[in-house]
């Protein structure tokens, strides 16, 4: 982390950082040298720690008010809604601020796809950001099952009887669980207490992302290694800064609009009627962020089978830097993957879609093989385009196709770049 | 490399390890075991229901330990059309004597053994229930007939009390 020795101009400064070299880390953070062709799709990070941030304070605020107990929990939030000052706001902000998270984390990891960010050496920061993901899913999980609606009931009944699943202690595990032999109040509190602390989890998670981000720096769009600091980088602070900023005024607005104009297009209208536990809901679908995975359980007409391939195909995710054999980063010089690539996105997005359509018919027949596809995809695809592919001459520098124009064969690093 | 003696010294770090090991078993069991049920969910246990105005062809649903029980008294039908069944049809093979002491009465839990939604009376292909999360169609006897649940909805213990008494568990 060390790039650079600092020492702090005043004398108390210099005391303090002695004792705690604060001053050293903040050095460092503005300093920070960043490769200077960064584009748009980098300044989601930021936007992801602004959305964490908005989540624990907006959090923080409704666990004020709100009662964690299957009598109380539904009324409660209602209270919330209608007599505490300014509770609707704050809901509608906690409420779409998941989706907005979602949201911003999707384009954040296809922005890692698209310009090969796991690839080494990042494939630490590549597998701490899985984690926060798969925590993510807990969190918006946990808080969707605390209004007690009709949908928390039953969404809560559907998670937690995934575990069934597991042969021999499936059953022990999902009573431990629920804390009793259905979904109830024994639930609801430890969901609250989870509920609470995961965040505060990702935070600490976050920590450990950008300290292995700051280790070998940003990747680019260019995707090659660069020297730092060099004339290939800017610092951190004022350049990303402004740019982050910039963004996430625009990231903002799009919130607001959910926040103020439609703040329930997101949700069910189910989960407004108080939870039952005599009547399921005709039709059970998860939040919008989670449909791919669950058209994938749904895919699979065997019980356990399904719940392994929805897991596998979040943990595949994690294998990731070891499957793609290309050494190529950026898809900018890879124009096979780059097919594949948008292949890959439409192929979730169609699994997003028939994930909210019942499962029969054409529906099933489409959720199927988008699976296959997405499977594929990570475990045939990529390790074999690695060596297929005839991949573009990679430029020395990202100073060098600025001023020399577009990049060109005599600007090609080494044989070694290619692959026959 | 020669062959190491066991010394001393290494049967008190193992023994060490090993008394360490049991007692951080011992401190973690216990906040593992308090989220299992606690003793007011258990005492929870039995429900008796009066079955006294029930027709044939109506079904009721009783809560018991936070679960939805069907009770159906089925008609002559229903009864015929669940014993004409024949077990290598099944993929949960069960007979419905079995599933059924008096072949009047069904007694069940309502609970699809896919992932736990509460089945509908009376829809499906087989003329039973309907489970509208994941399409798990059930017959007569609430044996799993089409769709992803791997088992025959659940027979809880029950028996009757007297003739217009039913309790279950």
């Amino acid at each position: 982390m060390s790039d650079h020795e600092y020492t702090p101009k005043s004398k108390f400064g210099k005391w303090f950082n002695d004792r705690l070299p604060l001053l050293t880390l903040a050095s460092h953070l503005t300093d920070y040298p960043t490769p200077k062709n960064l584009n748009y799709w980098w300044t989601f990070g930021g936007i992801l720690t602004f959305c964490l941030i908005t989540q624990i304070v907006t959090g923080l605020v409704l666990a004020m008010h709100y009662i964690a107990h299957a009598d109380m929990a539904f009324d409660s939030v209602e209270h919330i809604m209608r007599n505490v000052n300014y509770g609707w706001l704050i809901r509608y902000i906690h409420a779409n601020g998941a989706s907005m998270f979602f949201l911003a984390v999707y384009i954040h990891i296809f922005r890692s796809l698209f310009y090969g960010s796991y690839k080494s050496p990042r494939e630490i920061i590549w597998i701490i950001g899985i984690i926060i993901y798969l925590l993510m899913m807990a969190a918006a999980f946990l808080g969707y099952v605390l209004p007690w609606g009709q949908m928390s009931f039953w969404g809560a009944t559907v998670i937690t009887n995934l575990f069934s699943a597991i042969p021999l202690v499936g059953e022990g595990i999902v009573t431990w669980l629920w804390g009793g032999y259905s979904v109830d109040n024994p639930t609801l509190t430890r969901f609250f207490t989870l509920h609470y602390l995961i965040p505060f989890l990702i935070l600490g998670l976050v920590v450990l992302h950008i300290w292995a981000l700051h280790v070998p720096g940003n990747n680019n769009p260019v995707g090659i290694d660069i020297k730092k600091p060099s004339k290939d980088t800017v610092p951190f602070h004022p350049y990303i800064v402004i740019k982050d900023g910039f963004a996430l005024l625009m990231f903002m607005i799009v919130f607001a609009f959910f926040v103020f104009y439609t703040p329930n297009i997101l949700g069910h209208a189910d989960n407004y009627i108080e939870a039952n536990p005599l009547v399921t809901p005709a039709h059970i679908v998860p939040e919008w962020y989670l449909l791919p995975f669950y058209a994938i359980l749904r895919s699979v007409p065997d019980k356990l089978l399904g719940v392994v391939a929805m897991l596998s195909a979040i943990l595949i995710l994690a294998a990731l830097p070891w499957l793609d054999t290309s050494k190529i980063r950026s898809a900018v010089f890879r124009p096979l993957y780059r097919q594949f690539y948008w292949i890959l996105v439409a192929d979730v997005l169609i699994l997003g879609y028939v994930g909210a359509m019942p499962a029969e018919g054409l529906y099933l027949l489409v959720a199927r093989v988008a699976t296959a596809y997405y499977f594929l995809h990570f475990l045939v695809v990529l390790p074999i385009l690695g060596y297929k592919e005839k991949t573009l001459p990679v430029p020395l520098s990202i100073t060098e196709p600025v001023l020399g124009g577009s990049p060109n064969l005599a600007m090609a690093k080494n044989k070694e770049n290619f692959k026959d | 490399m020669s062959e190491k003696k066991v010394k001393r010294r290494d049967f008190l770090f193992t023994a060490t390890y090993a008394v360490g090991a049991v007692g951080a078993a011992a401190v973690v069991w216990p906040m593992i075991d308090q989220m299992n049920p606690d003793a007011s969910v258990k005492a929870l246990a039995s429900t008796e229901v009066d079955i006294s105005s029930m027709n044939p062809g109506k079904t009721i649903t009783v809560l018991w330990r936070g679960k939805p029980v069907f009770i159906r008294r089925r008609t002559q039908e229903e009864i015929a059309e669940a014993k004409a069944v024949k077990l290598e049809d099944l993929k949960h093979p069960e007979k419905d004597e079995d599933r059924a002491k008096d072949p009047e009465w069904l007694v069940m839990l309502g609970v699809c053994t896919h992932l736990g939604c509460v089945p509908l009376d009376q829809k499906g292909d087989y003329n039973g229930w309907f489970c509208p999360c994941h399409g798990s169609h059930y017959d007569t006897s609430g044996r799993i007939r089409k769709g992803p649940a791997p088992t025959n909805m659940e027979i809880p213990e029950y028996k009757f009390v007297n003739t217009n008494t039913i309790k279950i568990g």
